[in-house]
């Protein structure tokens, strides 16, 4: 969606993985001007892999912004919808950051690094926009860093990341809990751990100086095999995420969208005293937003695509309600999933919203997100941290 | 194996075997790798009549859809339902029971216009060099 056009009259940049993802048979994409493996044997297997063992994904693309000084929790406070100044050292959490109309210029995880120190995971298609607006809006003296280049990220997700990890990294990763990210010793001090990932499965994702890529990549493909591991591409990341209810920045928001619309308003603290975009959305609460987020899924029949609209039908007579954000078939509940907007007044769980496909009617249910629950063998897995939970930092 | 002999090919990829009067169709090998999971196929319906070349069919995978045209022109005689409930049968066994339909071809002229099995790897060695 938010392409930089510069970006693509450019050859595509590679991340530091690159070598082993031709070398395990990827078919390879352009996304937003990087070279990224899209699957390598089957979107569906991939996504399988990742519910039931493991997986594991270079997602090196995405931004490492680091955010340091005496005011830096000041001024992420102001750039972002979450409490941060409540955020202990050890803890992260998903929020957005805002434009002063209140629409959403990308949604991020801020972690808490160290006194005075966080790292923030920007969208790799916003990361100059994200930069730039960061810097302009920074309080006192306050180092806003773009050190992606040269930083590479691996996420390993599904049941068995924490019995791999502990293997690969001889560490206690169990003691990590969701949305909390500590050091790994043995790599330096600039290498990271944390329990986040953007699959809706038990998972880790590791921020780590490029010269370890490729060794953290291949020791955990190598501990994983018996157990099971496939590598993952952004095919089935994109599947997983839907299944998981989690939005895409691009797809299913945009600078137009309110957190209030596209149902991330749990990671706005609206009494904090100030943030960029706080008046506009005191305001929207109040007279009201003409579009809610909804999740739907079919029993069967085509993959709802993006941009298909929404109908309700009443007395034989289709009324447009919305259109779809994002779509997929989903490998475990056996069925297409859509996401997208409908008009507030039809967006209750249990109401049908029709849509057409080559001129066929289908009908769809909303349902509640995420469409996957989690996995029956462990404890459910929220993706957000709990409110309120201030537990201190966990030592790996 | 990968492009049986005894088959008749398009430039869209799908294959055609003559069985007594009527023409069944499928997709390639080719044809099933380049769209991998399948998710869903939607088939024409039966007595539908059809020109050679026309899109008739689609095949859904997790990222896009496609459309499946006929090899000959004619009436679709039959439909194998059994895709439609289990798609992924596509990629299982695309030139056996992955079949997609048939018809019943009007024009017999029509089937000299398809390729053979060697014509067809040229035009797949064409594309892929």
């Amino acid at each position: 969606m938010a392409r930089f056009n510069s970006r693509e009259m450019m050859s595509p940049q590679k991340t530091a993985l690159y070598d082993r993802h031709r070398q395990l048979g990827a078919k390879m994409t352009d996304f937003h001007g990087w070279e990224m493996p899209l699957y390598y044997t089957s979107i569906l297997d991939e996504h399988r892999a990742v519910r039931q063992a493991l997986g594991i994904f270079d997602i090196s693309h995405m931004g490492q912004v680091f955010v340091t000084g005496p005011q830096a929790s000041q001024t992420l406070n102001r750039l972002m919808t979450s409490d941060v100044s409540q955020l202990p050292q050890g803890r992260a959490c998903y929020t957005l950051m805002l434009n002063e109309s209140g629409g959403i210029i990308d949604d991020l995880i801020v972690y808490c690094i160290g006194p005075e120190a966080y790292l923030v995971i920007v969208n790799c298609a916003n990361r100059a926009i994200d930069v730039a607006w960061m810097q302009s809006h920074g309080i006192g003296q306050t180092t806003i860093a773009d050190l992606s280049e040269g930083r590479s990220i691996v996420a390993v997700q599904g049941p068995t990341a924490c019995r791999v990890l502990e293997q690969v990294l001889d560490a206690k990763v169990t003691s990590l809990a969701r949305f909390e990210i500590a050091p790994i010793r043995t790599m330096g001090p600039d290498a990271c751990l944390a329990r986040t990932g953007y699959t809706g499965s038990d998972g880790f994702e590791l921020f780590l100086p490029d010269r370890h890529a490729v060794r953290v990549w291949d020791m955990v493909l190598a501990a994983a095999k018996p157990l099971g591991i496939q590598p993952i591409g952004l095919g089935a990341r994109d599947t997983l995420r839907i299944e998981a209810g989690l939005r895409l920045y691009g797809t299913d928001m945009d600078s137009a969208t309110s957190p209030w619309e596209v149902g991330l308003g749990w990671t706005v603290a609206i009494n904090k005293p100030e943030f960029i975009g706080k008046s506009a959305l005191v305001q929207q609460r109040q007279t009201g937003v003409t579009r809610a987020f909804v999740g739907f899924e079919l029993s069967q029949g085509p993959v709802p695509r993006t941009g298909t609209a929404l109908f309700a039908v009443s007395d034989g007579v289709p009324t447009r309600i919305g259109q779809v954000t994002s779509g997929t078939y989903s490998p475990v509940l056996a069925k297409p999933l859509g996401m997208g907007y409908v008009e507030p007044a039809s967006a209750a769980p249990g109401t049908s919203v029709r849509f057409t496909v080559r001129n066929q009617w289908y009908t769809g249910t909303i349902v509640k997100l995420p469409f996957w629950k989690g996995d029956p063998r462990q404890p459910a897995l929220a993706n957000s941290p709990t409110p309120g939970r201030l537990t201190t930092h966990v030592d790996s | 194996m990968s492009t049986p002999d005894h088959l008749l090919y398009t430039k869209t990829h799908e294959w055609v075997r003559r069985e007594g009067g009527e023409a069944v169709v499928g997709i390639t090998v080719h044809a099933q790798e380049e769209l991998r999971d399948v998710v869903f196929v939607e088939l024409p319906n039966v007595g539908r009549s059809v020109k050679q070349g026309e899109a008739v069919a689609v095949i859904e995978s997790v990222k896009a859809a496609f459309d499946i045209y006929a090899p000959v022109s004619g009436t679709i005689a039959r439909v194998n339902d059994s895709v439609s409930k289990n798609p992924q049968v596509v990629n299982q066994d695309c030139y056996g029971v992955g079949w997609l339909y048939t018809i019943s071809p009007v024009s017999p002229d029509e089937f000299t216009r398809l390729m053979t099995a060697e014509q067809y790897t040229k035009q797949l060695q064409a594309e892929t060099h």
